[in-house]
């Protein structure tokens, strides 16, 4: 890395940041077990049933707006850490909640904010079991701080992992993208932008038990910061394989196309917090896109492309007139632009 | 080297300020750079500013113009 | 969305590409606008014409022309105590002597992203103890709202609002890539936005000075294509005039009340364009009597610049050589680590073969 302080693009979920984790954060913590590029890690434990896995997680949610429309902090906190669980195929049961609150943060904003997080947990099907609380001085931190970390059971015979696209697959999307950082960005300070989009936070573990009854799921990753193109590159990586993905059929709401056109941003890199990219079995496809069609959040769904021949790591796009483009791996930092 | 988005004028305000929309998505603007512009007007919008009109009869001209390269496709 | 989705039928595409490749010969426009570089690219044009048309970027990102003494210039003004500067996103990361604004700001620099010159003003009004300076880049699209956001905070007494203008403008470039003596193509497709306020009767020299055609294009797929349609007939009827695609925006006389306004705050300058050198009478500065809203008659100290690292950026600006030519791109020059503006900006010719026409391997 050429810098010598943290950068904003280090947290943007691109290229920058797999930078820091693999210069500064895997070799100083990666002694032990391999850390791996999965959203949650499958550990055995000793006194586990025969081939029954535990999913582990952790995330930390800063966001700007604390509250945007379709979600707020709190239930963000819930929904991360249930998705990644989720993406390995597991069942989410007990979340732990760290707090890193600034001085003077005000004692409402703080309550519906919990209010928000309970509410979600529950509807999630999850039990908040730890948690823990620090308060930095004024000008510390930015209003507030939540860590969530997840446990859930992996049952034995499921292998869901970033790694698993295989040559044939068909790649699912669960619907929309860009909704929930234009929510977010939209209502940033300097923009200022009145979008009818609402933010599509929200737990995605029933979504993947009905896909997962339909059986055929290799890979899944939910799409957040760095966007679908993030997801798709990681993929590919992970996996091994190429990608194709058809630009015309990943569905964006209008209200997103017309805020990309606004701020000469890209629909594909913003980030989702309620969706999920899937690779299945050509022939369980079908099934499994009308489990997802039949569920509230994959009522979108559709099919946007598949593992095709081509290098390893490679994701096209192929464009309405047919021609094909590659899709590089976000840098992690985008700006709205002018020009 | 300029984005510029063509968007509705939904309302007029003071100061030669007005909204805009597209895709429903809604801003206000200035039309300090152009003369007369009507609610229901379309504008191209740069920069928070409106910095010309759309002629919606050259809009369609064009359109007719580009349908003919549509039908030597259908060909 | 009106006036957008009805340009991108892809039948109506299908059909031009066939008209194009029905002419005999090949032919080499310059696209000299970056938002056209980018349409062109992300559309997956460039490997359809192939054969056909060569298309070769101009100098029409204000982003990569800017010099490098001038980002030193803003760096260091954002580096001041009780500054904000107010940037358009595309700024942030191009790199000038000292860093980037991004790094300024990892370092504790104020520095805020707006839309528009009307968010700067906002902040000033908002904070009279700062002095907020917005960073003035932008061709004629860009500069009538920057003056129109001075003549607002003059009105209004906002004695805290300062620009630093770095505006240039288009028509003197064209003329200083002309006059190069290397200098072949078949003539332009000319930025439709620049023209909105200029009018097409800025560019009518190309036709009748140096016998060279362009045609005003809108930024849709097909309207790209339809005014490569008409270039093509141009140069086979061996006919250079000038001409307007983007009738819905464009007018001969473009827009005279955005041009008064432009003219009433700036005066044109000589400016250094990274890559062109000094054209004269191609920038703005802020008019006399804008004088206590100008940070650029500020003195600071800003790092010098580092001098020739490799980059061709300058040799791509002028279309004389690909991306792919220089021996930096896609080796010690890539969007995360950019050595030279042309990778930074999104729309920046380099950035935008490396983000859609090039294959790992190649070049």
């Amino acid at each position: 890395m050429v810098e010598k302080v943290v950068n904003m693009a280090h947290g943007g979920g691109g290229s920058r940041m797999l930078e820091l984790l693999e210069e500064v954060v895997f070799p100083a913590l990666g002694g032990g077990t391999p850390l791996e590029a999965e959203d949650a890690a499958a550990l055995s434990l000793p006194e586990m049933e025969a081939g029954g896995k535990i999913a582990y997680t952790t995330d930390s949610f800063v966001v700007k707006p604390m509250i945007f429309p379709g979600g707020d902090i709190g239930k963000l906190a819930v929904c991360g850490t249930v998705n990644d669980l989720s993406m390995r195929g597991a069942r989410p049961l007990y979340l732990t909640v760290g707090l890193i609150l600034e001085e003077g943060l005000p004692l409402e904003t703080l309550r519906e904010a919990l209010a928000s997080l309970g509410r979600w947990a529950a509807e999630a099907g999850v039990a908040v079991v730890a948690g823990d609380t620090k308060v930095v001085e004024r000008g510390a931190a930015d209003g507030m701080y939540i860590n969530t970390s997840g446990i859930g059971v992996i049952p034995a015979g499921r292998e869901v992992s970033i790694s698993g696209a295989r040559p044939g697959d068909v790649l699912l999307l669960s619907g929309c993208v860009g909704d929930h950082e234009t929510a977010v960005l939209s209502r940033r300070e300097g923009l200022d932008f009145r979008v009818e989009v609402e933010s599509d936070c929200a737990p995605l573990n029933g979504l993947v038990e009905a896909m997962l009854e339909a059986g055929g799921v290799h890979a899944m990753r939910d799409p957040t910061r760095g966007g679908l193109a993030a997801s798709l590159k990681e993929m590919a990586t992970a996996s091994g394989v190429a990608l194709e993905v058809s630009e015309g059929d990943v569905p964006v709401r209008d209200g997103v196309r017309a805020f990309c056109e606004l701020l000469g941003l890209d629909p594909f890199l913003l980030a989702n917090e309620g969706k999920l990219l899937a690779a299945v079995a050509e022939e369980a496809a079908p099934a499994v896109l009308a489990a997802m069609r039949a569920h509230p959040l994959g009522a979108e769904a559709a099919a946007v492309g598949r593992v095709a021949e081509g290098r390893a790591g490679e994701v096209s796009l192929l464009t309405p007139l047919g021609s094909h483009r590659l899709l590089r791996m976000p840098s992690g930092e985008h700006f709205p632009r002018i020009c | 080297m300029c984005l510029a988005v063509p968007a509705e004028v939904v309302e007029l305000m003071d100061d030669d300020l007005a909204v805009i929309e597209i895709g429903g998505v809604r801003k206000e603007i200035s039309l300090m750079l152009v003369d007369g512009a009507e609610v229901g007007d379309f504008v191209l919008v740069h920069a928070g500013f409106a910095i010309e009109k759309v002629d919606p009869e050259e809009a369609r001209k064009t359109l007719e113009l580009l349908e003919e390269y549509a039908r030597l496709d259908d060909q | 969305m009106r006036y957008v989705d009805e340009y991108r039928d892809p039948g109506v595409l299908r059909g031009q590409l066939e008209e194009i490749g029905k002419f005999g010969f090949h032919a080499s426009f310059m696209e000299v606008c970056g938002t056209h570089t980018m349409a062109i690219s992300r559309a997956g044009l460039r490997p359809l014409l192939e054969g056909r048309v060569d298309l070769v970027s101009g100098p029409g990102c204000p982003v990569c022309v800017t010099s490098e003494a001038d980002i030193g210039k803003a760096i260091a003004l954002a580096g001041l105590e009780g500054v904000t500067l107010a940037t358009f996103g595309d700024m942030m990361r191009v790199p000038g002597p000292g860093g980037t604004l991004s790094e300024a700001a990892s370092r504790g620099a104020a520095v805020k992203v707006v839309y528009s010159p009307l968010e700067a003003l906002r902040l000033a009004r908002e904070d009279s103890d700062r002095k907020v300076v917005f960073l003035g880049v932008g061709f004629e699209t860009t500069a009538p709202a920057v003056a129109a956001s001075l003549l607002t905070a003059r009105r209004d007494g906002v004695s805290n609002y300062f620009v630093l203008s770095l505006h240039k403008l288009v028509p003197p470039a064209l003329r200083a890539l002309l006059d190069m003596e290397d200098f072949a193509i078949d003539g332009f497709l000319l930025p439709g936005h620049v023209s909105a306020v200029l009018g097409a009767r800025a560019y009518s020299f190309l036709a009748e000075e140096y016998g060279v055609p362009g045609v005003v294009a809108g930024f849709e797929a097909a309207d790209i294509l339809r005014a490569l349609c008409l270039l093509m007939e141009m140069k086979e009827g061996k006919k250079a005039s000038v001409a307007i695609e983007y009738t819905r925006a464009v007018r001969e006389e473009g827009n005279p009340k955005a041009r008064a306004v432009m003219e009433e705050v700036f005066a044109p300058v000589d400016a250094e364009w990274r890559g062109l050198g000094t054209i004269p009478a191609s920038g703005l500065a802020l008019r006399e009597e804008f004088r206590l809203h100008d940070a650029g008659a500020w003195e600071v100290e800003a790092p010098a610049p580092a001098g020739d690292r490799g980059c061709r950026c300058g040799d791509v600006l002028c279309g004389k050589i690909k991306p792919m030519d220089c021996p930096l791109f896609a080796r010690a020059c890539t969007p995360e680590s950019p050595v030279g503006p042309c990778m930074v900006s999104t729309e920046g010719t380099c950035a935008s073969y490396y983000l859609y026409d090039f294959r790992e391997g190649e070049g």
